[in-house]
């Protein structure tokens, strides 16, 4: 009950496993590869702070506290968050957790980064405290620092701001609760763009895609001319290919940095997507655009520690908004059908035809 | 550095293979490149159609391209008057055929339309009544041309002849029943083009609006959009699957499974009631369906399932094995119709609802019009030149009687014309009670021509002739051919292109790996292996049964609606065509990697 695997065949509660991870867990079920993942839940949370004193002395601190005192919130929020650092976590809530993080790290085919992030329950808390960089630790390696950081999430709750912004507008901290998500760091081995529309003319029966080595900040910016195909939408065939020379990639260097590097020679030239790789990106992003019912923009990555057939992830999808917006503008030679029609078309290759010779 | 060549040889600077000097006699005077034409001949890109034609002609041989690929243009020149298009015209050159299509002159083409909006409208408004006619002008043919006999002339003219006052003796029916086989041949060739052409325009009206809907819309796409699922083509492999699912449901395996050869099976299958019961299917399935060639119909050593059985019960006997394991044989049509329905609705959502009215109106006259571009098939080049063929090689075989010629098939080394006096030769000496001089002549005649015809067989062909249009988008050429801009280029190529990789057509989806077999006849078909990758020059339809082995086809000619890529289609097999040269620059047993999504064949071991 402390923990929930993204993948969990049970139906995911928002009040035990709040947004970030319900979202994540709802993804993973609709089939979208998001990284794999499980959530720490409300109860672990709930267990730590009211299966011991630490809610009724946290409770105590803040009773009379004056919030436009801002000396005495940051003493009291400092305390606190020292206090929930300090707090022994129950031993069963230690268990599964350190179980659920082992099972991920199997499926990891050994031990990778994580990220941790809060999962707030809350929906009225200000945005910064439940989905800012405060509360995100990335590339966390380790059951130990895992743990850490999630007790840093939980901690987060109590942030000098977190508190004003409650007292003021008089939410009270009795049902206060949170989640975290402990996700698979996206170890990229290729990544890139994917849209559900030809931005070349506004063909929404391709699907065109970007992608170079590495992680994909690259191709976004422009640092790197990426690989470019074009998969047809509806049959998933590759209908055009371009190979470029990708003289550079960022990689993670393990410790929570990236760095910049150059190609290697023999990956400069080689396609970053193998052609089952490019179709499993098309269908990505088809299913994204099937999803939302709208022309998708995907960032995806292919991840170097999963199994292959699950490596794919989807990282973002937002709806495009510059060519999805502009009607279809083809120049049809022949509409209608029948004999007029055919003739039309017949008539239509001569123009093109003639760049053979004349018969006589 | 080499440097990328812009034109192909001229014909006339190709010699002969050695040994084959002097080939240009073998054939009609009008089929070679002429020497005083040769200005003329070398303004033309020609093109090698080993498609329909992958193996050196024989002269008798030539009477398949001649009335074929004139009928086409006749059609297109003279029936329909089609704006833009007149025929193709064909030559031999070294024992293979050579295409070069026909344009209309610009200042032409405007005076033509009222015509061909009479006479193609025409036919599309009463396609179907017309069609149903069609199928009783052809099967007419086919019963006048079957019911010829060919035998070995009387000993003396019969006494009913004599008694009646008739007047002639039988050499004048021999000659007269000669010159009716070969005009009912060509009767059936022009009916094969009555309704192809239009066919084919109407296909491309409807792949023309799906390209500048949908800009490099996959060609397979189009195709999957208006197949049939249910073409007569396919009937005599489903025939022989039905045979293998009934002998299984009989529990007739065991005799499948231990006799051989398509008379001991019979023999022991009459022994029991269920047996019998299966030799009825069998023998109602036989006419028409067993009229199915094992080639494409051209070739006189074309092997019909009905001549010989042992054949279709061979496939039989593997099937068979399949269906008592619990296999299902037939050809998933209710899936092929699912997909087919989900990709028309999937591009359908796609247009605005006014294209999407022409989208609709487009593909049901393609649908409509277009099972006959696969179905004339099978009753021309299988039902038609099948009992044609056995013709022919009847009257080889009275003739090789009277000691004319030293195998029994050897007619086919003569041309059409040339049996005529090998007729009168014959009517000659039986009618004056002298010796015919054929035995004298023919019999080293046809050696000399044999050595030829093996010499020219030695060197594949050329895959085309002089400088090509800068750009190929002649619809015809890229839809039947697989001849594009890029595969000629392809053709042309410089040495620095990969060894490894080969270029196609993207004919059937799919990416599989496996050990390449080449196969260059029907002959060798039972070299395949199951599991392995069918490489030949080109694929006849009626290879089906042993696409059920087969992992997934490379050939060297052929375009979308070519015969490989129709049959992986319907099999669901990956299909690359159209590569020029897998057949030679391929070994048997070479690891090979296809790619029928993006038409790449790769060596990979």
């Amino acid at each position: 009950m402390y923990t929930f695997p993204f993948d969990s065949a049970e139906t995911p509660q928002h009040e035990r496993l709040g947004g970030k991870c319900t979202s994540l867990a709802i993804m993973t079920k609709a089939g979208a590869p998001v990284p794999p993942g499980f959530a720490v839940t409300t109860d672990a949370y709930d267990e730590v702070m009211r299966g011991t004193d630490l809610f009724e002395n946290i409770e105590a601190l803040l009773a009379n506290i004056d919030i436009n005192d801002v000396a005495a919130v940051d003493q009291a929020s400092a305390k606190i968050r020292d206090m929930i650092m300090q707090q022994p976590v129950p031993s069963d809530v230690h268990e599964e957790t350190h179980k659920a993080y082992d099972e991920l790290m199997q499926l990891c085919g050994g031990e990778v980064p994580v990220a941790v992030r809060s999962s707030a329950t809350a929906e009225d808390l200000p945005d910064a405290s439940f989905a800012g960089q405060q509360d995100t630790y990335l590339w966390i390696i380790g059951r130990d620092n895992v743990m850490q950081k999630i007790r840093e999430c939980w901690a987060s709750l109590y942030t000098s701001r977190a508190i004003t912004y409650r007292k003021a507008n008089n939410i009270a901290d009795e049902g206060l609760s949170m989640a975290v998500a402990v996700q698979k760091m996206v170890n990229s081995r290729t990544s890139g763009v994917a849209m559900t529309i030809d931005p070349s003319n506004g063909d929404r029966s391709k699907i065109v895609i970007d992608s170079s080595w590495g992680l994909g900040e690259m191709v976004v910016s422009g640092e790197v001319t990426p690989d470019n195909f074009v998969i047809d939408k509806i049959m998933l065939h590759p209908v055009k290919t371009i190979i470029s020379d990708k003289h550079e990639e960022l990689i993670p260097d393990g410790k929570g940095g990236i760095i910049k590097q150059e190609v290697d020679e023999a990956r400069r030239n080689k396609p970053s997507l193998s052609s089952e790789e490019i179709i499993a990106v098309a269908r990505l992003a088809k299913s994204a655009e099937k999803h939302y019912g709208c022309v998708q923009d995907i960032e995806w990555a292919i991840d170097a520690d999963l199994p292959d057939g699950q490596n794919v992830l989807l990282l973002q999808s937002r709806p495009e908004t510059v060519w999805s917006q502009k009607p279809a503008e083809v120049k049809y030679t022949s509409m209608g059908s029948g004999i007029e029609a055919i003739t039309t078309s017949l008539m239509a290759q001569i123009s093109t035809d003639r760049a053979g010779k004349t018969g006589s | 550095m080499s440097q990328k060549r812009k034109s192909f040889d001229s014909p006339y600077d190709l010699a002969a293979p050695a040994g084959a000097e002097g080939w240009q006699e073998l054939y009609p005077y009008n089929m070679v490149f002429r020497d005083n034409l040769r200005e003329k001949e070398d303004q033309k890109f020609w093109f090698c159609d080993s498609q329909h034609w992958p193996n050196v002609f024989k002269p008798f041989e030539t009477i398949g391209v001649e009335y074929a690929v004139r009928c086409l243009g006749a059609y297109n020149t003279r029936h329909y008057i089609i704006p833009p298009a007149n025929g193709i015209e064909f030559r031999i050159h070294n024992g293979f055929c050579y295409m070069s299509p026909v344009g209309v002159a610009p200042e032409l083409i405007a005076d033509r339309v009222p015509h061909f909006l009479q006479r193609a409208g025409h036919y599309f408004q009463n396609w179907e009544s017309l069609l149903e006619n069609w199928k009783k002008k052809v099967h007419a043919t086919i019963e006048e041309m079957d019911a010829i006999e060919f035998k070995a002339l009387p000993e003396m003219v019969d006494w009913a002849d004599i008694e009646s006052g008739a007047g002639i003796d039988p050499t004048a029916k021999m000659m007269a029943d000669y010159d009716r086989l070969i005009q009912l041949c060509y009767r059936n060739w022009e009916y094969h083009f009555e309704f192809l052409n239009l066919g084919y325009v109407a296909y491309l009206d409807f792949f023309s609006f799906c390209k500048e809907s949908f800009p490099n819309i996959p060609d397979l796409a189009v195709a999957k959009m208006v197949m049939g699922v249910d073409s007569v083509l396919f009937r005599p492999d489903d025939e022989l699957k039905s045979l293998a699912m009934l002998a299984s449901n009989l529990g007739l395996g065991d005799v499948f499974a231990t006799k051989n050869g398509a008379d001991d099976i019979l023999a022991e299958l009459a022994k029991t009631e269920k047996g019998r019961e299966w030799v009825t299917a069998w023998n109602n399935a036989q006419d028409p369906w067993f009229n199915y060639t094992s080639g494409n119909g051209f070739y006189g050593s074309d092997v019909y399932w009905r001549d010989h059985l042992d054949l279709p019960m061979g496939y039989i006997q593997d099937y068979v094995a399949r269906a008592v394991k619990g296999e299902q044989l037939h050809r998933p049509k209710d899936a092929l119709i699912v997909e087919r329905d989900r990709i028309v609705s999937e591009y359908g959502e796609l247009l605005s609802p006014e294209a999407l009215a022409t989208f609709e109106g487009k593909l049901g006259l393609a649908r409509i019009v277009y099972p006959y571009v696969e179905d004339h098939n099978f009753y021309i080049e299988h039902w038609t030149m099948g009992v044609f063929w056995r013709k022919v090689r009847q009257l080889s075989r009275v003739l090789h009687g009277y000691g004319f010629w030293n195998n029994p098939d050897d007619m086919l080394y003569l041309t059409r014309d040339e049996v005529r006096p090998v007729l009168f030769d014959l009517a000659t000496g039986w009618g004056v009670g002298a010796d015919c001089i054929a035995p004298s002549y023919w019999p080293e005649e046809i050696e000399r021509r044999r050595k030829i015809v093996d010499a020219l067989a030695t060197a594949r062909p050329v895959p085309a002739f002089n400088e090509p249009p800068a750009e190929i988008n002649e619809p015809f050429t890229i839809m039947l051919w697989g001849i594009t801009t890029e595969q000629v280029a392809q053709w042309l190529g410089s040495d620095d292109d990969d060894p490894n990789q080969l270029k196609g057509m993207a004919a059937s989806p799919g990416v599989v790996e496996g050990i390449a077999r080449i196969i260059t006849g029907p002959e060798q078909l039972d070299q395949l292996q199951q599991g392995e990758i069918l490489v030949a020059p080109v694929t006849a339809p009626s290879w089906g049964p042993v696409f059920g082995k087969i992992k997934a086809t490379v050939t060297d000619i052929g375009g979308m609606m070519s015969h490989a890529a129709i049959v992986c289609r319907e099999y669901g097999l990956p299909a690359v065509t159209g590569t020029g040269s897998a057949s030679t620059k391929i070994k048997t047993g070479m690891m090979l990697r296809v790619d029928g999504s993006s038409g790449t064949v790769e060596i990979i071991g």
